[in-house]
């Protein structure tokens, strides 16, 4: 069931395409196949070209690097043995991670139980490609968590076999130097679920693009999101929903918060509802909470529909500050401003941690972000 | 003991190309163990009095003084009235999303008494505040006022002000849009904090039914930005008969 992609002779100029095609959108794991990234293209538009240049051009590493994995078997495999079963890269850094890798880590998750941790911290110029595998009817958590320094252009494959339930968290926590540029493939097969949910914090710059395909009949994903852009940073997500099969469902939800000069983020979301996908429910939205002046949030939906025939598609997109009746509602109840802005803010950010499920690293992250919003908030 | 003087006070509201006067000089004193009916037309000005005692920063007022024991509200913020000891139960309770209503309840209370309060015995009070005013314990744990029915929002004001014990509490409309049962629950938690603190109470209201159960020691007709006409609870009596035909007439 893994995904087919067409690989026409030579890259066309995505400027040259209309916003909403997403659907023929040319993938190939040769770097040259890509020209030089610029604000020209479609995808990069709206991304710091010369911060990801580091990862766009030059060597990276592309050994093996330490890794801890509790819970679940893990071995390192040659790439052109396993890689390319949920998808292709449709950038050049993709790519270029792609050919410089040697072998994928692959992780294998099966049974139920306590969640599987992959444990992270690294550093230099790399490139990665990570291999989560669901056998079938497996009902288990996975919870990648980042650290260190690094300079990372990584692919990340998520299959979901038959009938699995299979949570994935992105716990990205990065240095204030490093530089993520990742292209999740995700393949969720007949009946299976998935929750990938990505909590993006740190970094300088973090480009993280998700590109879900529903193959099997019944599949379903809910896709969440949280970013916390302070400082300058730039955090970048480019969702793609495929629906492919029939009577498939979706959930994009994505919520961000924003504080200080220069801060960027950017949120592309686009679903395509495939002519075979009949029946299907799709809903994607994101939302940004702009805390301070100088921030800058982007945020683009996009719906193609090749069928007449679904139960129902929609999408939302809302960007705002704080709404002053709140603030006042609370100061009325003597809560200071300062406390009163970050309630208001850690309960926007905290309708995605409520959905992890894990009661431990909601606490933490809980605690995290109300950390994070006391620092923007003392430093008014 | 303590006293609310409002003296003299001129309000307006920005609007477009310039600003509008609402209030047109007012003046009251509120003292402990009082209560003060406020009734008169829609749109006299009866929540811009409310808003304008609580801080909200839509309205700019003009002149005139408000004082507590004598010390310059208009000079404070919004949260330092509340710690003050003002209360103003809302007309329209906001909905606040994500903010559970325990949390929210923590957090006042800890900010209005300086310190948090003490693990052992605040659960115990909350619950026993929700239960008196009739809410299932099932609202702690949900944002607050979000998707709370319209007589929700007001007993969830009143159970606010049963915790936050304020010396001085604006209720506006608290009595609209609840049924016979909850007027009488919401009723009784004014008349039990007044009881237990001395807490003043400016009520404003549409309706005599209210007045039955908390007892005005003075009724306000409110017109036209200003109080027009002063009396006792024989007074609230005579609106509901008569209307405010003879202030509006009065007034133009
Ligand atoms: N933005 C605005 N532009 C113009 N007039 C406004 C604006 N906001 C408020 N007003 C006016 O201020 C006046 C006073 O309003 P307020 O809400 O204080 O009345 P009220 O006495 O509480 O009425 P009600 O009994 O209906 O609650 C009203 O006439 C209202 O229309
Ligand atoms: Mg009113």
């Amino acid at each position: 069931m893994s995904e087919t992609l067409t690989n026409p002779s030579g890259a066309p100029e995505w400027s040259d395409l209309p916003v909403q095609t997403r659907n023929e959108r040319f993938a190939s794991t040769q770097p040259e196949d890509f020209p030089a990234i610029s604000a020209r293209q479609l995808e990069w538009r709206l991304s710091p070209i010369d911060a990801l240049n580091a990862l766009a051009e030059g060597e990276l590493a592309g050994g093996h690097y330490d890794v801890t994995v509790i819970g679940a078997s893990y071995d390192w495999v040659p790439m052109a043995t396993i890689a390319g079963r949920a998808g292709l890269p449709e950038d050049r850094v993709s790519a270029r991670a792609w050919s410089m890798t040697n072998d994928a880590l692959h992780v294998h998750v099966d049974g139920s139980g306590d969640p599987v941790v992959i444990h992270r911290d690294l550093d230099g110029v790399r490139a990665g490609h990570l291999v989560i595998e669901f056998t079938p009817n497996t009902h288990r958590s996975v919870i990648i968590e980042n650290h260190g320094t690094v300079a990372l252009a990584e692919n990340v494959e998520i299959i979901a076999h038959d009938g699995s339930n299979a949570r994935v968290i992105h716990l990205n926590e990065w240095d204030n130097r490093a530089l993520h540029a990742a292209s999740h493939f995700v393949r969720i097969d007949k009946d299976a679920h998935v929750d990938h949910i990505l909590i993006s914090l740190g970094g300088a710059v973090q480009r993280v693009n998700p590109a879900i395909t529903l193959a099997g009949t019944g599949a379903r994903i809910e896709s969440y999101g949280l970013y916390f852009a302070d400082g300058g940073r730039h955090i970048e997500h480019q969702v793609f929903v495929h629906h492919k099969a029939a009577q498939t469902r979706s959930n994009v939800l994505y919520k961000g918060a924003l504080h200080g000069n220069g801060t960027r983020t950017v949120w592309v979301g686009d679903v395509l509802i495939g002519p075979d996908a009949t029946g299907t429910d799709s809903y994607e939205a994101n939302r940004n909470l702009i805390l301070s002046d100088g921030a800058r949030a982007d945020s683009i939906p996009n719906l193609e529909i090749e069928t007449g025939d679904i139960a129902g598609a929609g999408h939302a997109s809302a960007t705002g500050r704080l709404d002053d009746e709140h603030l006042f509602y609370l100061q009325s109840r003597g809560i200071t401003e300062s406390e009163a802005r970050r309630l208001v803010a850690l309960g926007f950010l905290l309708d995605i941690v409520g959905n992890i499920g894990i009661a431990e690293l909601e606490e933490r992250l809980t605690a995290t972000l109300a950390d994070a919003l006391d620092a923007v908030e003392s430093s008014a | 003991m303590a006293t609310l003087q409002i003296i003299d006070l001129h309000v307006s509201i920005d609007v477009d190309g310039g600003s509008k006067e609402i209030l047109t000089g007012v003046t009251l004193t509120i003292n402990s163990g009082e209560t003060h009916a406020i009734m008169g037309p829609n749109g006299s000005g009866k929540s811009t009095l409310a808003y304008t005692i609580a801080g909200h920063p839509r309205y700019t007022v003009d002149s005139g003084q408000i004082l507590l024991d004598g010390k310059d509200v208009l000079d404070m913020s919004v949260d330092e009235r509340a710690r003050a000891g003002l209360f103003l139960a809302m007309q329209y309770p906001v909905e606040i999303p994500g903010v559970s209503v325990s949390n929210f309840l923590r957090t006042a209370k800890t900010a209005i008494d300086g310190n948090a309060p003490s693990l052992r015995t605040w659960g115990k009070e909350v619950k026993k505040a929700m239960t008196d005013l009739k809410m299932d314990e099932s609202f702690a744990a949900r944002n607050v006022n979000e998707g709370f029915s319209g007589g929700e929002k007001k007993r969830h004001e009143i159970v606010q002000m049963e915790l936050l014990k304020p010396l001085f509490a604006v209720l506006d409309e608290t009595d609209s849009g609840l049924d016979v049962d909850a007027l009488k629950i919401v009723s009784e938690g004014v008349n039990r904090v007044k009881a237990s603190t001395d807490m003043g109470v400016l009520l404003i209201t549409h309706y005599t039914r209210i007045l039955r159960y908390i007892r005005p020691d003075y009724v306000h007709v409110f017109v036209g930005g200003k109080i027009a006409e002063e009396g006792g609870p024989e007074l609230a009596d005579r609106l509901e008969d008569e209307g405010y035909d003879r202030y509006l007439v009065e007034s133009s």
